[in-house]
């Protein structure tokens, strides 16, 4: 029985290319090549989760043998950072986290205002021409690499800081937290201002129907009920500063110490990013000092990946309490 | 879709070809203090022999050494001699290294220009860097607080530093760390109450120089040695380089005539008169 003769007899209706029924060559490599594009496609997927997770493998296996080897809470709490001593050296991280966490605040405190304030002023003020150009150029702030601004900060902002304000040296947290807040400013502004547009026209309607102001509508309706989208973009842009490495590298000056007193910012202080980028070329690998950096390293992976959650957190809120109204 | 397929295969084709022409690859890689050095050669010898790639990287003595080690270049440049563990691991991998003094070099001791002291001994430099001395007028200096800065510790000027003058103290923890010889003296060069250490070569207008111990560093007195902080420069080949190759030329042209005028421009001390 000639089966082929079923495809030519039925006339294909217009448009289509395969006859209304398939051989059963033809049914097969279909099914078969379906399916191998959806493997393909799943793979590549895939890689890049497999991605994240081996990195967070490979640090934990090359971090594991330091922290079985000294302790945990002399790591945590020590503020002596002596890797390369002959006799005893010591491991003590707590001047890195502290010298981190005073940059990043110092840094939040400078770019979350402005920041925030920039997004509602795109958002809500300036007409739609101008924020389609602003928007762009705040947005190259983000691509300059993060060099030119260590250089910026060593070579002009730290003789800037020493002449006009006094300070005993131009490289310290201040200088880094300046920088900081500038590279984080474009990811704040970025995040705050999609989520304050995205806000309906049915809120700011309502509550000019009901008698208010404009800035009454700004500050009492939008921007509450933006505030999960404000707060991912804080933590987007924290996380930025957290991670920044030469920067912090070219501009804190690298002094592996708890400022004394707790708010003089003009002192140097010295991140885990630097720490791990300065350290990392010279140690040998598998030595305790490699393996301390790496234990420095799963410590900052892991408040970013926190930091992270936080955000995704407030992330879906936004877009569930979008999403309702 | 065929024509991508075309241009992206001639591509790939042009650019096999293109690292088959290149005869022939020298790699160097380490101290920043040697660094310079190792520029200077490889320009003499792009005349010289001009279808040799040379490519120098100045990354610290730790790292060259990591370098040579792992098999990742040809030479390293270290301002210090290697370790005893470097060495143990070397021999691990199955690396002899071989050492080629190539020049001399000091540590200098560094001041802003607009310091009034022109002398310190290794102690007082030793209780600035412990954090027992805080202010310059501590040391008959104007009353400005003492910045201190260092170089970090994968440095071989860091490493001359604290065999010759810490003598294997810790330093304080208010001391600053830079990752560069340029970047201390710039540094330097714009803070008033700023000391730090540079080598030799690295001197120019723009800070001023200290006598150590009561010896001036110069030519002189470091290469007979009277400078308290002087030390040899290095470069480390896996074995002997075999005689005529183009890393034997590179590791003896500090003997030649034009060898030296390379390293005397460089600010650095030649081995040998010429």
């Amino acid at each position: 029985m000639n089966v082929s003769y079923i495809g030519r007899t039925l006339q294909p209706a217009a448009g289509f290319k395969q006859p209304l029924v398939l051989t059963i060559g033809q049914d097969i490599k279909g099914f078969v090549l379906r399916h191998l594009g959806r493997l393909a496609l799943f793979i590549l997927t895939c890689t890049s989760v497999l991605a994240v997770f081996l990195i967070f493998l490979f640090v934990i296996l090359e971090a594991l043998p330091f922290l079985g080897k000294f302790s945990i809470v002399e790591f945590l709490t020590s503020t002596a950072w002596y890797p390369q001593a002959h006799d005893r050296p010591e491991f003590g991280a707590l001047t890195l986290v502290v010298g981190s966490v005073y940059v990043t605040t110092a840094a939040l405190v400078f770019s979350v205002p402005i920041g925030v304030l920039a997004a509602v002023f795109l958002s809500e003020i300036v007409p739609f021409r101008i924020r389609d150009i602003v928007k762009p150029v705040v947005e190259i702030l983000a691509a300059i690499p993060s060099v030119a601004y260590g250089f910026f900060a060593v070579l002009v902002l730290a003789p800037w800081l020493q002449e006009h304000l006094d300070f005993a040296t131009g490289t310290n947290a201040i200088n880094a937290s300046l920088l900081l807040s500038i590279m984080a400013l474009p990811t704040i502004i970025s995040v705050a201002e999609d989520s304050i547009s995205a806000t309906g026209r049915e809120l700011r309607e309502a509550s000019y129907a009901l008698g208010a102001t404009r800035i009454e509508t700004m500050f009492k309706v939008v921007i509450p009920a933006a505030h999960s989208g404000i707060i991912a973009a804080i933590v987007l842009g924290m996380m930025r500063a957290i991670g920044e490495t030469m920067v912090v590298w070219m501009a804190s000056g690298n002094a592996s110490r708890i400022p004394r007193p707790w708010w003089d910012l003009s002192q140097s202080v010295r991140t885990m990013t630097a720490t791990i980028a300065g350290d990392m070329g010279e140690t040998e690998q598998g030595s305790d000092h490699y393996r301390a950096l790496f234990a420095i390293g799963l410590l900052l992976l892991v408040m970013t990946l926190l930091l992270n959650l936080v955000s995704e957190y407030f992330l879906t809120r936004a877009k569930k309490s979008l999403g309702k109204s | 879709m065929r024509t991508v397929i075309v241009c992206a295969l001639s591509v790939m084709v042009l650019l096999v070809s293109n690292s088959a022409v290149s005869a022939e690859k020298l790699h160097i890689e380490g101290s920043t203090t040697v660094g310079p050095i190792a520029d200077g050669f490889t320009e003499v010898f792009k005349d010289m022999y001009p279808d040799v790639t040379i490519t120098v990287n100045k990354s610290g003595s730790g790292t060259g050494a990591a370098a040579l080690m792992d098999g990742r270049c040809d030479i390293a440049t270290m301002s210090r001699f290697m370790k005893e563990q470097e060495f143990k691991n070397a021999i691990a991998k199955n690396v002899f290294p071989v050492a080629h003094a190539v020049a001399m070099d000091g540590v200098c001791i560094v001041v802003h220009p607009s310091n009034p002291i022109n002398a310190l001994s290794s102690e007082q430099v030793r209780d600035i860097y412990l954090g027992k001395m805080i202010n310059w007028k501590q040391l008959g200096g104007p009353d400005i607080p003492i910045v201190v800065i260092s170089r970090d510790t994968s440095s071989g000027t860091y490493e001359t530093f604290e065999s010759f003058i810490m003598k294997g103290q810790k330093m304080a923890p208010s001391v600053e760390y830079v990752s560069t010889n340029p970047q201390a003296f710039a540094r330097v060069e714009k803070t008033r109450g700023a000391i730090s250490y540079v080598g030799y070569g690295f001197i120019q207008t723009g800070v001023k120089a200290l006598t150590l111990d009561g010896v001036e560093p110069s030519r002189q007195t470091i290469l007979n040695g009277k400078y308290p902080a002087s030390r040899p420069l290095f470069m480390f080949t896996n074995g002997y380089p075999v005689l005529g190759s183009m890393t034997y030329k590179f590791v003896t042209f500090h003997l030649t005539e034009k060898g030296q005028e390379v390293i005397e421009n460089k600010g650095f001390v030649a081995l040998t008169d010429y």
